[in-house]
């Protein structure tokens, strides 16, 4: 699991590196000691729910009474045809759409309740990269990582994107990028939050078989740490860790 | 200790104001040609009456500060749907709602950066305009004046048109039609404040509504623009 975080850090905060590499990645990763500066479990236990709610697209339902729990440690997979809903159901989790009817609770609060704080735990990735074409992936994650609530240091934006695949290429603008290097940027951004709740919608998306790989890794790590991560994949991930999953009844047509 | 320890549970408000307004700049520079476009378009609609109307000083001296600020305001309503347009077509605007900062102070940003991209450089022409349409030169400076008072209004304002209309795919008119009634204010006291100081009268008490008038829509236009936004996103 270290290759995903800058090494360099490591490097510099202690003299430990060789240990980095050694340790198991998932149950007692929870107990990697913070001087090593991998990023520390998190504090305490989450636990993300959704009770009974349903959504509509135009006067069509796309599903009603849909309820779900994700704990610490857990990932959930939300399934279905195209079309079904699982955008939808996405960022009804978030709290960027409302659902028709039901609630989503965090830690047993309401999310409209409390919603910036609920904000400052999650991390959510749409479709689009939210990421700008004039401005190197190092500028986009400063930003995006500033309007979270914690601005990430340049050795941990470089080490994350060296670590995710993007060495050479973090001071050039985001338009020469690929699209499955735009991709892996967001990523990034999502790995830098330090959010304990990840929304991925089709985290995926353009990658090659390494990205995906990546992606897996990062997962699991997050998981590894006690955070939580619901996203909507038509890829096979995180098969071997403790994983749900949810399937949206709505039809392809 | 790592960065995460130290971090205070509430989150500061003005890191991210500036962060905001900093990309938004860094992006206006490397994006020239979209920076000059507004005042391309405020010069050459100006200039373009004293061809089609008449040259005559009389005419132009009277109905120069009203064109000026005509143009301005159309200059202005040209550039207005990229406050927030690229934001929503990359899915920046989505991050920005679930930060976990108050919207109405990343909308401010951005109403802020875009008003120092579009509006300052029309400033910054008006008085070579004011001369063309033989204003002398203390109306210049009231117009200018009234300029830097007036246009962050139409800024704030825009935004909230904005705000509205970003969903809508092809939103050009509708904003127009939202957002032009909205400007009447500004108009009407930005071109009286110039024409007052052309015919010897005090300036003040227009240049004082326009500010109370672009102040106003500071303390508004914010809100209101974060949940039109919100809406515009659900």
């Amino acid at each position: 699991m270290s290759a995903l975080y800058p090494q360099g850090e490591i490097r510099g905060k202690s003299g430990v590196l060789s240990v980095a590499g050694v340790l198991p990645t998932l149950g007692p990763a929870r107990k990697i000691p913070d001087i090593l500066n991998l990023p520390a479990p998190f504090p305490q236990d989450n636990r993300l729910e959704a009770a009974e709610i349903e959504c509509l697209r135009g006067s069509q339902s796309l599903f009603h009474a849909l309820s779900l729990t994700v704990e610490s440690g857990v990932g959930l997979q939300v399934r279905g045809a195209n079309g079904s809903g699982k955008t939808s159901l996405l960022r009804i989790l978030c709290g960027l759409a409302l659902a028709e009817s039901g609630s989503v609770l965090w830690n047993g609060a309401d999310i409209r309740r409390s919603a910036a704080e609920y904000r400052a735990q999650i991390s959510y990735l749409g479709h689009k990269p939210a990421l700008k074409a004039e401005l190197t992936p190092r500028e986009n994650l400063d930003v995006l990582g500033a309007l979270h609530g914690r601005r990430p240091d340049g050795n941990r934006i470089v080490g994350t994107l060296a670590a995710i695949g993007i060495q050479r290429r973090h001071e050039r603008p985001i338009r020469t990028l690929s699209a499955g290097q735009q991709q892996r940027t967001a990523l990034a951004r999502v790995m830098l939050s330090g959010a304990p709740l990840w929304i991925l919608d089709e985290p995926a998306t353009a990658l090659d078989d390494a990205g995906i790989d990546i992606l897996d890794r990062a997962l699991r790590d997050h998981l590894g740490r006690g955070g939580l991560v619901v996203f909507a994949s038509h890829q096979p991930l995180l098969e071997t860790a403790e994983l749900r999953q949810v399937r949206l009844p709505g039809a392809h047509d | 200790m790592t960065e995460r320890d130290r971090e205070p549970t509430v989150h500061p408000l003005w890191p991210g104001f500036w962060s905001l307004l900093r990309r938004d700049l860094r992006i206006s520079l490397r994006e020239r040609s979209d920076l000059a476009q507004p005042v391309l378009f405020f010069v050459i609609v100006v200039s373009l009456f004293p061809l089609a109307v008449s040259p005559d000083r009389q005419l132009l001296q009277n109905s120069g500060p009203g064109i000026i600020w005509m143009a301005a305001l159309l200059a202005t309503l040209l550039a207005l749907d990229s406050i927030f347009r690229p934001d929503y077509e990359d899915g920046s605007l989505e991050q920005f709602a679930l930060s976990p900062r108050p919207l109405s102070l990343l909308v401010l940003a951005k109403a802020v950066a875009h008003w120092l991209a579009c509006a300052m450089p029309l400033i910054v022409v008006s008085p070579l305009l004011a001369m063309l349409m033989q204003l002398p030169g203390s109306a210049a400076g009231v117009l200018a004046l009234s300029l830097v008072l007036g246009t962050p209004a139409l800024s704030l304002i825009g935004a909230v048109g904005v705000g509205l209309t970003v969903g809508i795919r092809r939103n050009g008119v509708l904003l127009s039609l939202l957002v032009l009634p909205l400007y009447v204010p500004a108009l009407i006291f930005g071109a009286g404040a110039a024409h007052a100081a052309m015919i010897g009268q005090n300036p003040a008490p227009h240049l004082l509504l326009l500010a109370a008038f672009s102040l106003f829509a500071l303390a508004v236009c914010p809100l209101a623009a974060a949940a039109a936004i919100r809406i515009s996103l659900n």
